[in-house]
Formats: C-alpha cells, structure tokens, sequence
C-alpha cells in the first residue's frame, strides 16, 4: 500500500478491479492509473514508455477497450473491469495463452518491452473485430510504437492468432471468444 | 570438440527462452525495481542552451511536502566524466563532462541539480520550485556558426569548436587523378540528428550494501563493467565497492553505451543519503536530452573512368556532436569510424578523407546502431548513382563493376576485408526485385504518370572488432576481447557468462544454442548469466555487432574446455585416453563402443562429491574460462538492400512498396533472431531516411520534446521485408558468425534515397539530405507556378 506520510490531505481510498481481484489503493487524485498498477498493485508487466499516450506500452483493456494507463487517472478507472498482460496466460498452469503463443512462435518480441502493450492491444482489438483482416490488423497494430521488431511479426503473430480463433470457431470447439 | 550427435542446435530457429516471462509481464526492468524505503529523483535542468550559471537556489525545493534532499554539483563534489583518445592535441582535445553542471551549462536539458523525493510526483513539484540563474551566452546552434572564424567556444579549450580533427588517408597522386578523370562527381549531404529511442527510457535504482560494502547499482546500460569504472572514479571508490547490474533492458541501439551523467548523480544521492534511490528518465528528456547521434554533413566527390570503374574518393566529414564528448567512446566515434571504413564494398584505389567533429550547445551525441555508416555509405552509395545517370550506365551495373571480389582484399584504407558476398547479394537483390514483377511494374506505373522509383544500396559492415581494430582508433579505452565461464554443478547443469549483454537480441537463446552444442546438454540445461559486474569477469558489453561474433565465440571456447574436462573424467573412469570418448547429447560416450555413455549428471557428481576418484592431474570441479579476441582488422558483414517506393503527389508521401534486404552475417545462429535484427535495423533505417529528426532554433531549443514532435515510424509506414540470407562463414571467429545487428540501419537509408531519386528521375530533382521530407518531395513533384508577367 502507497506511503501517504508526507503526500498532504489530498488523498483518497479507490477500489479497483484488476483482473477479476479487488484491491484498495489509498492514492493523489492525480495519480495515473499505469503508476498505480505498477508500483501500488505491484503488477509491473505494464510498461511506461512516453506518458502522453502516443507509445501505448501502457495499453491495458478497461471495460473490454483498450486503453492508455498512462491516460487515465487511477480515480477514473473506479467501477470500470481493467485487464492487464498478468491475465493472459493461465494461473493454474502458467501455459501461455494462444495469442502470447503466436507472438513467441513468429518472434513478435524482441527486447520485450512493448510486448504487453501489444498484447493488450490485440486483445481489445480481436474481441471487437475477430474477423479482421491483416491490413485491418496492420491499421490496429499501428496505434502502438515499438523500437525492435519492424512490426511485421507482431502482425504476423496477431493474424495467425485470429485466423486459428476463427477455425476454432467454425469448427465449434471454443466457447470463446468466438461471438 | 563437437558433440558427435548431428541435432546440432546452431544454425536453428530454436523459440526464445527470453519469450515466457516477458510474454507473461514478468520481465524484471530497471523501473520494476522496488527497495524499502525507495527514493525518487529527478533533474533540474537547464532551460537555456548556453549560460555561465550564477546561482541555484534549493531552499524552496527542500520545502517541497515530499522532498528529502536536493543536490547541486557543488554538494556531491563528484568527479568529472572525461572521454579520451589517445591522440595529439592537434587532433584530438579532451573535455570533461560534469556529472552535474557546476559553472557553465550548454544544452537544454543539461542536469544542474537532483531532487530526491519520497514519490516521483513530489520530485517533480520540488523541479518547479527550483531557481537557477544564467548569465546567457550566444549558443552555438550549428555547423556554420560552430565553425564560424567569430563564433563562441562552447569549450574555451576547444578551438574552432572541434574536438576531433584528423586526416586519416591522403593517397599521394589524388589530385592529378581527379583533374585527369573523365567523370567526376560530387555530393553534399546532410543527415538528420536522430534520437535511437529505446522504448525502455534510460534509468537507474542504487543503494548502498552494507554487507557487501558496495554501492549496488542496477542500471539499462550497455556497457556495465564501463559504468562501474566511471561511478567508482566519480565517487572515489575502488572498483570492487561498485557493483552494476543490468535487469531486462527495453532496448538500447548504441546509445545506452555512452555513460550517463543521470545514473552517476543517482547512485551519488543514494551513496551520501544511504537510502536507495531511483531515477527513471522521462520522454520529453529522453527525447531532448538523452544522448542523440547522426548529424553530419558530407561532402565528397568521386572520380570514375569511361567504363565506370572508381578511381578515386575524397570526402569531407563534419559530425556535430553537441555539447559534449561521451564516456567511453568519445566525440571521435564518428569522424574516425568514418574515415577509416568509407570505400565500404568498393574497390577505391585512391583515397583522401578528412573528418572531424566539432562541439555545439545542444544535447551530446553518443554511437546509434551503425554509427556513422549509415551515412557514409549514403554518400558513397549516391556517388555510385549519379556516376551511372552520368555515364550512362545501370545503377546496379556500375556497383557490379565496382565491389570487391577476391578475397582476402585489403583496401585503400589498410583494412585486410573478410571474405564476403557483396556481388552475390547484390545479383540476388536485383534478381528478387525482377522477378517480383517491380521493374514492369515501374515501366507501367511511369506510363500512367505516377512516380515509382527503385534504389539500392551495397554496403559492408565492420562487426567483430577486436582490440586491434579499436587500438588502431587510438582509444584510450580499448575494447575489443570477450571473457566467458563455463559452469557445470552437480545436477549436471551448465551455466556460462557473457560480457556482453543483450537488450533485445536473444542472447539467453543463441549463447545457450552454442553452449548446449558444444557440450552435448539440452538447451534448457544451459543459463546465461550476463549484465552483473560481480558475476562477470569482466565485459565489454553490447555494441558493434560484437555479441555472436565476439562473445559468442568466447562462450564457444569456454564450453569447448568444460567438454574437455568431462572427457577427460570419463576417460580416466575408464582408463583409456580422452581422444578415445566424445560429447554425446546427454554426456561422454566410448568412440569403439557407440552404447558406452557416462552422463553428464555421473561425470559432475564425480567432479564434485567424489573427486577423490579423480586422478590426481584432473582437479575438483567442473568449470572452464576462455578469453576471445579477434586478431585480424575486424569481422565484416555484408549485405544488399532493394527498394521500391512510390511518391504521392498530393501529399509528398514516401510510401514503400517492397522492400528486399539479402544479408550475410556469416554463420547464423539462430536465423530467426538474424531476422528479426534485419527488420528491426531496416525500420530504424527508414525512420531515419523518412521521418525523424530533432531540429533546434537560433536560441537552441530543441524541437522534438514529445511524440507529438518526433515522428517514429509505425506498422502503417514499415513495409513487410522479404529477406535472403547468404553464408560466407567467418574464419576469424569461433563461430563463423560475423555480427548482425546494425545491417539494416546501415543499408536502408542510402536504398530509401536512391529509391526516392529514381521516382524523381523525370523531374531533374535530386535529393541528397536526410530525412526525406513529404514538403521536399512535395516540392520536387510540382513544377513552380509560372511566373507571372503585368
């Protein structure tokens, strides 16, 4: 929990549900919601590359969407479902999700920093336009910068990952995300 | 010797063992660091570009609810960061950076002063109370003026405002050969200073160790053990009291190899608060005063006989390298870089070259991924363009009569070239791009009056410098070797160390893809321990290209002396001779008899729980050291990139339509990675060629200070690249692999240019500067308004 010793009287106690987990932050209104995530709920895969919202490490999905956490004050995303990469893979098991799995199988990586941002992206994305295209693809994956890759695999990974989605789906063996 | 089994791992696109935890957001970077009781620091910074400080008071900051401390240059008494070359004072002068600016500042952003906070947020309340007062003086904002006979010293001990001046080649008779040439022709180019934007900004988290007695800092450079050196002098400590450590690294390009002033300050406040701190670089100051690279100006002319053949080269270098000279590499870098390395794939039988790099008040430069090659082979590669629009010839025909064929071939400039494949690539290139339709495409999209262009670039790239290569720049610093262990314990595990450190290259995968061949292990049995002074010997760390090349071969001989050991076990087990056994996947078989295996996991417990069955010549334990250095004038990789692009009238546009790069690193280890080192190289390239530039204005005020102002290419703007790999192994390293991670940054630029200049070709423009603005090209596609006559 923050250290609010010395921060004045200007804080105020937020719940916030992250990952289907509640948590209480005791935090400044003007705390954005990336810094709350990362260094109050210790959930640090969300990464921080510009804090103006151009580089989208920061991209988390909030209600479905995703967002820039860099954006968004962390008294802002109150009542609202966030997710976060710590979600992808399975709990139980640690086994990668089919979407991380295609991102390592085209080297969609490379420093890694990005990555989560990517993720999220992509998860947003799919689940509003399962049916994209790779040039719809391509537009989506634009939003977000990164230094390493050149974007073609990460492209490349997000539409192997949708197309195998849909013929999962044809072949109705998933119950989601197949809407 | 290799393990007798034939699923050799080397040479495979075995997946990234890097991949799961960063996938998974478990990656561990510098600003995912928590300590108990962590402080925050952020920096005063200089708001004009050149100013004799006269005051800095604190005392408002100090009231800032939140704030712990706030020091000034004079309160941490830290010594200087000084850069040197080992050359005349003719040619070089040396400079001292304060970590904090003391009496004088001279660029925006400059650190003057730290705040340490309990939060980042009330560090950076404690920012906007400061008040630091300057006494301005003129900035010098440019080449012209820096050079200019009345302009102001940026460094009264630099005159002229040069650091660097030499003169590295003069063949004698160059100039008879150009008043005599039947063509000659000439460039003057300019390229745009450029940020290398690693996503991960820079950053710092140290404390001191009580136990250990040591200042611990974990920081995203590069070069740790060269950190370490520059924060142990700073402070005064001996080397062993400072320990760097590395986590994941977001990226680096070259810059994160320049010591920082920000992560010295940093580990000073924690020394002298003893509490840790931490300071993570924002954007607007990684985009305006991080270390930036790449604005020179060239001006060359090349001569050429009748046939097209290059008879000689004479350039002009001017790097502006701001305000200051940077640790370890120094302002010399990339005059010297360019100097020595120009004739690039060429036969060049004449050579005269200056270079030089002169001082401004605006942030100082450090190396970016190619270093000055991508400019060089720019100007070299323009040469060869108009030479063939002037004689006639095809631009891919004059490279064929041009680059270099036989090997071993040692150029004008006294550097024997490793053997390479510069006219294959370039023949496959051109033959990728016909055979995809592009050029009948061109002759159609021409017809229609659109403006489709296709250019190419030819390069080679000095990778594995050894310490020769580095000593005969006259460094005072003289990289070049690489040290590795290798370890094996009791469960038959292997762990093997690095000095050099990966920042998005795969190294845990292609080092242990080495290791695990060269012992007979499964690659999951094999660690790579990297970036920590206290666990490497010692290192140079990660640039050049040097990792495979360099460390990888390091890594491959240590592995090979551990193998040895486990044979030498196994032989005495059984009383024959090592010669008689071989690494087998999974241990050390009899080579009479194929089904005679002793485990790795039987041989290491011997070594360790039962070494009094060990003869008495073989000693306890299971490790091995090797050291690595590349003796000849370097490793050279090489490569042709093609390119096609269309240019839109209406808008200025650049867009690329294809894109070909066919590359030989040599020996790749794990092809993918090599792939992704292309891609990743040809974006930086093309943002380069495109789109990014940092400019200032007359008072020295940087322009880029967020991505509203600095265009960084997207998905939207990178094409889809189609590579094709070629493999002359290297026979300097242990590996055959040269290096592989700079070729696209290098090769695209002069590619985009000569590919914008030949959709230009009907409009007689030409365009030799960098980046390739939409309003020039704009500009160049319509044709001015008639004049208008009353």
């Amino acid at each position: 929990m923050t250290d609010t010793a010395g921060l004045g009287d200007d804080v105020q106690l937020l719940t916030l549900d992250v990952n289907g987990t509640s948590y209480e932050v005791i935090t400044e209104p003007r705390r954005t919601l990336v810094d709350v995530l990362r260094h109050d709920l210790r959930l640090t895969g969300t990464h921080v590359g510009c804090e103006h919202g151009i580089c989208g490490a920061c991209t988390v999905i909030v209600d479905g969407a995703p967002a820039r956490a860099c954006l968004m004050f962390a008294a802002q995303a109150e009542g609202a479902r966030i997710t976060t990469v710590e979600s992808l893979a399975d709990a139980e098991t640690g086994e990668l999700s089919d979407l991380q799995k295609s991102f390592t199988e085209h080297h969609g990586l490379q420093c890694g920093f990005c990555t989560p941002g990517f993720l999220m992206l992509a998860e947003g994305f799919l689940a509003e336009r399962p049916d994209a295209t790779r040039g719809e693809i391509k537009e989506a994956v634009a939003a977000n910068l990164c230094r390493c890759t050149g974007y073609q695999t990460i492209v490349e990974a997000i539409d192997a990952c949708a197309t195998a989605r849909r013929g999962h789906c044809a072949r109705g063996t998933e119950e989601t995300p197949c809407n | 010797m290799k393990p007798a089994n034939g699923d050799r791992l080397v040479g495979r696109s075995v997946a990234r063992r890097e991949d799961p935890r960063l996938l998974t957001g478990r990656g561990r970077f510098v600003d995912d660091i928590e300590l108990p009781g962590l402080l925050h620091a952020q920096f005063v910074r200089s708001t004009i570009a050149h100013g004799v400080i006269t005051g800095v008071d604190l005392s408002e900051v100090r009231r800032v609810p939140g704030v712990v401390a706030a020091f000034t240059a004079a309160d941490l008494e830290l010594g200087d960061i000084t850069a040197l070359l080992a050359r005349p004072l003719s040619e070089f002068v040396p400079t001292a950076m304060p970590v904090l600016a003391r009496d004088r500042v001279r660029y925006v952003g400059e650190p003057i002063a730290v705040v340490i906070a309990r939060d980042p947020y009330a560090a950076e309340d404690g920012l906007e109370a400061a008040k630091v007062t300057y006494e301005s003086l003129q900035p010098v904002t440019g080449e012209e003026r820096a050079l200019a006979p009345d302009a102001p010293l940026v460094h009264e001990e630099a005159a002229h405002n040069t650091l660097v001046d030499v003169s590295l080649f003069a063949t004698d008779g160059i100039d008879e050969i150009f008043d005599s040439a039947p063509c000659v022709v000439q460039v003057d180019v300019r390229t745009g200073r450029q940020n290398a934007l690693p996503l991960e900004t820079r950053g710092a988290v140290a404390f001191w160790d009580d136990r250990e007695e040591q200042l611990v800092l974990h920081t995203c450079t590069q070069v740790p053990h060269q950190v370490r050196t520059v924060a142990s002098r700073c402070m005064r400590l001996d080397e062993r009291a400072v320990r760097v450590i590395v986590p994941d690294m977001g990226g680096g390009f070259g810059i994160k190899c320049a010591v920082g002033r920000e992560e010295i300050a940093a580990a000073a406040a924690a020394l002298r608060l003893h509490r840790p701190v931490k300071w993570i670089e924002d954007r607007k100051d990684a985009l305006s005063a991080s270390f930036l690279a790449r604005e020179q100006h060239y001006t060359a002319r090349a001569a050429f006989d009748t046939d097209g053949r290059i008879l000689g080269l004479d350039a002009d270098v001017v790097c502006d390298m701001g305000a200051y000279s940077c640790y370890p590499f120094t302002a010399g870098i990339e005059p010297l870089m360019a100097a020595a390395e120009m004739p690039s794939v060429y036969k060049v039988p004449a050579y005269r070259v200056r270079g030089r790099a002169i001082t401004t008040n605006k942030a100082p430069t450090a190396p970016y991924r190619g270093v000055s090659r991508p400019q060089y082979v720019m100007v070299v590669e323009r040469l060869m363009e108009r030479a063939a629009r002037e004689l006639g010839l095809d631009p891919v025909e004059i490279r064929r009569r041009n680059v270099i064929t036989e090997f071993p071939y040692t150029g004008v400039n006294n550097m024997t070239y490793d053997p390479g494949s510069y006219l294959e690539s370039l023949d496959l290139c051109e033959r990728s791009l016909v055979e995809a339709g592009w050029y009948d495409r061109q002759a159609v999209a021409r017809a229609e009056g659109r403006h489709i262009g296709i250019g190419y670039s030819c390069f080679s790239e000095r990778t594995g410098y050894g310490s020769k290569a580095f000593a005969a720049r006259k460094m005072e610093v003289v990289p070049g070797f690489d040290i590795s262990e290798a370890r094996m314990d009791t469960s038959g595990a292997v762990t093997i160390t690095s000095g050099t450190l990966s920042h998005g290259q795969s190294h845990e995968t292609t080092m242990a893809q080495i290791a695990a061949d060269e012992l007979g292990v499964d690659i999951a049995k094999v660690k790579l321990h990297q970036g920590d002074t206290d666990r490497i010997t010692y290192g140079w760390g990660s640039f050049a290209s040097r990792s495979i090349a360099v460390g990888g071969s390091a890594v491959r001989l240590a592995a090979g002396k551990l193998g040895d050991k486990l044979r030498a076990i196994a032989a005495a087990e059984w009383g024959i001779s090592p010669d008689e056994t071989e690494l087998h996947r999974g241990g050390v078989r009899r080579r009479d008899e194929p089904d005679a295996v002793l485990t790795h996991e039987h041989l290491a417990d011997t070594a360790y729980l039962k070494s009094h069955l060990l003869p008495k010549d073989i000693e306890p334990g299971l490790s091995a050291t090797a050291i690595f250095d590349v003796h000849n004038d370097g490793t050279f990789s090489n490569a042709t990139h093609g390119v096609v692009v269309e240019l839109h009238e209406n808008t200025g546009q650049v867009e690329i339509l294809a894109y070909v790069c066919v590359e030989d690193c040599g020996v790749a280890i794990n092809p993918q990675v090599v792939e992704g080192q292309c891609r990743g190289g040809i974006a930086q390239g093309i943002a380069g060629a495109l789109f990014e530039q940092v400019t200032y204005d007359a008072q020295g005020e940087p322009s880029a200070t967020s991505f509203m102002d600095y265009k960084v290419p997207t998905a939207h703007e990178i094409p889809d690249i189609t590579i094709h790999h070629l493999e002359t192994p290297c026979a300097f390293t242990e590996t055959g692999a040269k290096g592989a991670g700079e070729g696209g940054t290098i090769g695209a630029p002069a590619a985009v240019l000569n590919a914008v200049n030949d959709a230009l070709r009907a409009t007689g423009v030409e365009l030799d500067n960098t980046p390739i603005t939409p309003e020039t090209v704009h500009r160049a596609l319509t044709p001015p308004a008639p004049e208008q006559t009353t």
